[in-house]
């Protein structure tokens, strides 16, 4: 019903340009994660869907309609603002009600949306109260609550964790998952945090720079990272890269070890490995270790490869002492490549 | 707990001479306080004293410290010719000045906070250097246009001066007011079904009410204190202020301490309701 459609938007700031030409179609009910630095343009892009900012060109359309024209109340979303934004001089019930009223919805129908989302959100004991009087965690819930009260067909939600302690965050990812499948809305969220990405998305759209690096699947983004930059930013520790020296029959060289790798013209690339797809052995990477970090579960063991730092999880059970010449042997079908010139995978 | 012990006693031998330093500085701060307390309160104490006292303790000596609270020269001030008139003219024309400083000043003070527009800083300098013209050199040229345009002695027309003096303060004081409001509150209202005017109207105005009321307040209190254009500008209408400077130089000093105090009193009670919103005006936390 409600599929948003995002055509060669881009953004400029006077000089600035804080999104090129980005193109995104989410489907309808799609859960899609926005994942960037601070500064990629992610706020930017669900700004311009909501309509709070105008694209300096491109179209938005959401549910088959163009609506880049068209005021944020007339384009069918619903918001949830990073420091939650409830109405200090109504109460939260009132809050709940606003966009209701707004519609002109008759008393009973206001009264029941309002106490069926409270409910959901957890909040019914909470409607005669202010803002002023309600913690971080539960003026969340009340922005959520109101959002979900318009019953719309899109949610678009800027850092709605990012301003609560670690533990509320974990507990409301998980309630806000639930609550938004319920819902059958589309959702797009909008997050620098990549666990909290991982968790709730459906497809996680990495941006950088202003631009969509990749747009996939949780797990497509981790294993298969279109691009270096992906690799580098998901993942903790994140993706190892080292350069790889082409070799005879169309395998290359990897700190002392050969690997079969793709075709390429190019003499030099970059042989890229998570760190937990790393086994300690007899053969492989030669590495020196560094630093050893015991996790409980894993060790961290930082390594110098090549005269570059390299991250690899082992069994906590590997014994290895800082100074230690290790040969770590990547496993082969995790292993990707990248073209160093334009950073996408090869 | 040792080292901590150590550490005390390390350094109060070099520090005795900061201790005696800082207790001079102390001393100085105290008295500075003082004597601007005794600047801005004995005028006031003189003033409300002998508005209080009958016409003929006034007049005598020694002074007493506490007023008798004879209320005979407030009323033979209230009686005397003209000052009820005066005072009427004197509150229209504050009125007045009240009404046009917010209805000028808080669309500025709005668009100032939330838009971003070429010019913006040069226009906030501007709106305060129209306080670096002294009125004594419009005066003149201005009473002239007065009279042309047959503005002269009217209230509008001296509402029309004083709200060129009060508008800098009403830019200043709902700018910051309209600061303070978060904008998501204001986007948010927008994602919600409200046009600019509706979500103006239901989020920001109820929000920013109590210190547009302070900012009204304050230009009333502008208007009211103000003598030199109101003096220069009327003959029939005067207000108060300058019903009082040119009657008041021959009367009896009991009538000039009641004129003063019925001058000074009603605006220390208005800006001592608003104070909090004139300390945020220059960018002091309100909170």
């Amino acid at each position: 019903m409600a599929e948003i459609a995002i055509k060669g938007v881009a953004k400029r700031f006077g000089g600035f340009t804080a999104l090129h030409q980005v193109d995104l179609t989410i489907a309808d009910q799609e859960f899609m994660v926005l994942l960037g630095a601070s500064g990629c343009g992610k706020t930017t892009l669900l700004r311009i869907v909501a309509g709070l900012e105008t694209p300096s060109q491109g179209e938005v359309w959401i549910g088959g309609r163009r609506v880049d024209h068209l005021p944020p109340r007339d384009r069918g979303i619903a918001m949830v603002f990073q420091n939650y934004a409830v109405f200090p001089h109504l109460t939260v019930f009132e809050n709940i009600a606003f966009g209701l009223r707004m519609k002109k919805l008759p008393q009973q129908e206001v009264e029941r949306r309002v106490n069926s989302t409270a409910e959901l959100m957890h909040i019914e004991q909470l409607l005669k109260r202010y803002s002023g009087q309600l913690s971080g965690g539960q003026r969340q819930r009340v922005a959520v609550a109101r959002a979900l009260a318009m019953e719309p067909d899109v949610i678009l939600m800027d850092e709605p964790l990012s301003n609560l302690d670690a533990l509320l965050r974990l507990e409301m990812r998980a309630e806000l998952k639930g609550v938004l499948a319920a819902s059958k809305t589309t959702t797009i969220y909008v997050t620098h945090d990549q666990v909290e990405a991982m968790s709730l998305a459906d497809r996680i759209a990495v941006m950088h720079q202003g631009r969509i690096v990749q747009a996939a699947s949780p797990v497509e983004v981790y294993r298969n990272p279109a691009a270096r930059f992906v690799g580098s930013f998901i993942g903790n520790p994140p993706m190892n890269f080292i350069p790889a020296v082409k070799a005879a029959n169309g395998s290359w060289t990897v700190a002392g070890l050969t690997l079969p790798g793709p075709k390429s013209d190019k003499q030099k690339i970059e042989f890229a490995i998570r760190p937990e797809d790393i086994d300690a052995g007899d053969e492989g990477l030669e590495a020196t270790v560094r630093v050893i970090e015991p996790l409980g579960p894993h060790t961290l063991v930082t390594c110098d490869v090549e005269g570059g730092l390299f991250r690899a999880i082992l069994d906590s059970n590997t014994a290895v002492a800082v100074g230690d010449r290790l040969r770590l042997s990547p496993k082969p079908d995790r292993i990707r490549w990248f073209d160093p010139e334009t950073t996408n995978a090869l | 707990m040792t080292g901590a012990d150590m550490s005390t006693v390390a350094a109060e031998a070099p520090g005795a001479a900061t201790v005696d330093a800082r207790k001079a500085g102390d001393w100085l701060l105290v008295a500075t306080v003082i004597l601007l307390c005794v600047w801005v309160l004995l005028p006031i104490y003189l003033l409300i004293v002998n508005a209080l006292s009958s016409p003929e303790e006034v007049t005598a000596f020694p002074k007493r410290f506490f007023p008798s609270f004879d209320v005979g020269s407030l009323s033979f001030f209230i009686n005397f010719a003209g000052v009820a008139k005066a005072l009427w003219n004197s509150v229209l024309v504050a009125t007045l000045t009240m009404i046009l400083s917010i209805g000028f000043g808080a669309p500025a003070g709005y668009a100032l906070s939330r838009f971003d527009f070429r010019g913006k800083g040069t226009f906030r300098f501007l709106v305060l250097m129209t306080r670096a013209f002294p009125l004594p050199l419009l005066a003149l040229p201005l009473a002239v246009m007065f009279i042309r345009t047959g503005l002269d002695d009217t209230a509008i027309g001296l509402a029309l001066v004083h709200t060129t003096l009060a508008l800098p303060f009403a830019v200043l004081i709902t700018f910051s007011l309209f600061s303070g409001i978060p904008v998501e509150l204001e986007e948010a209202a927008w994602t919600l079904g409200c046009t600019r005017l509706q979500a103006f109207r239901k989020v920001i105005l109820p929000l920013a009410l109590p210190g547009i009321a302070a900012s009204a307040v304050f230009a009333f209190t502008i208007s009211w204190n103000e003598v030199f254009a109101a003096a220069v500008l009327t003959i029939e209408n005067r207000t108060l202020t300058a019903f009082l400077l040119q009657s008041l130089g021959e009367s009896p000093l009991y009538l000039k301490f009641a004129g003063g105090a019925a001058l000074v009193v009603p605006a220390l009670i208005f800006i001592f309701a608003v104070r909090k919103y004139l300390f945020s005006m220059w960018g002091i936390a309100n909170r």
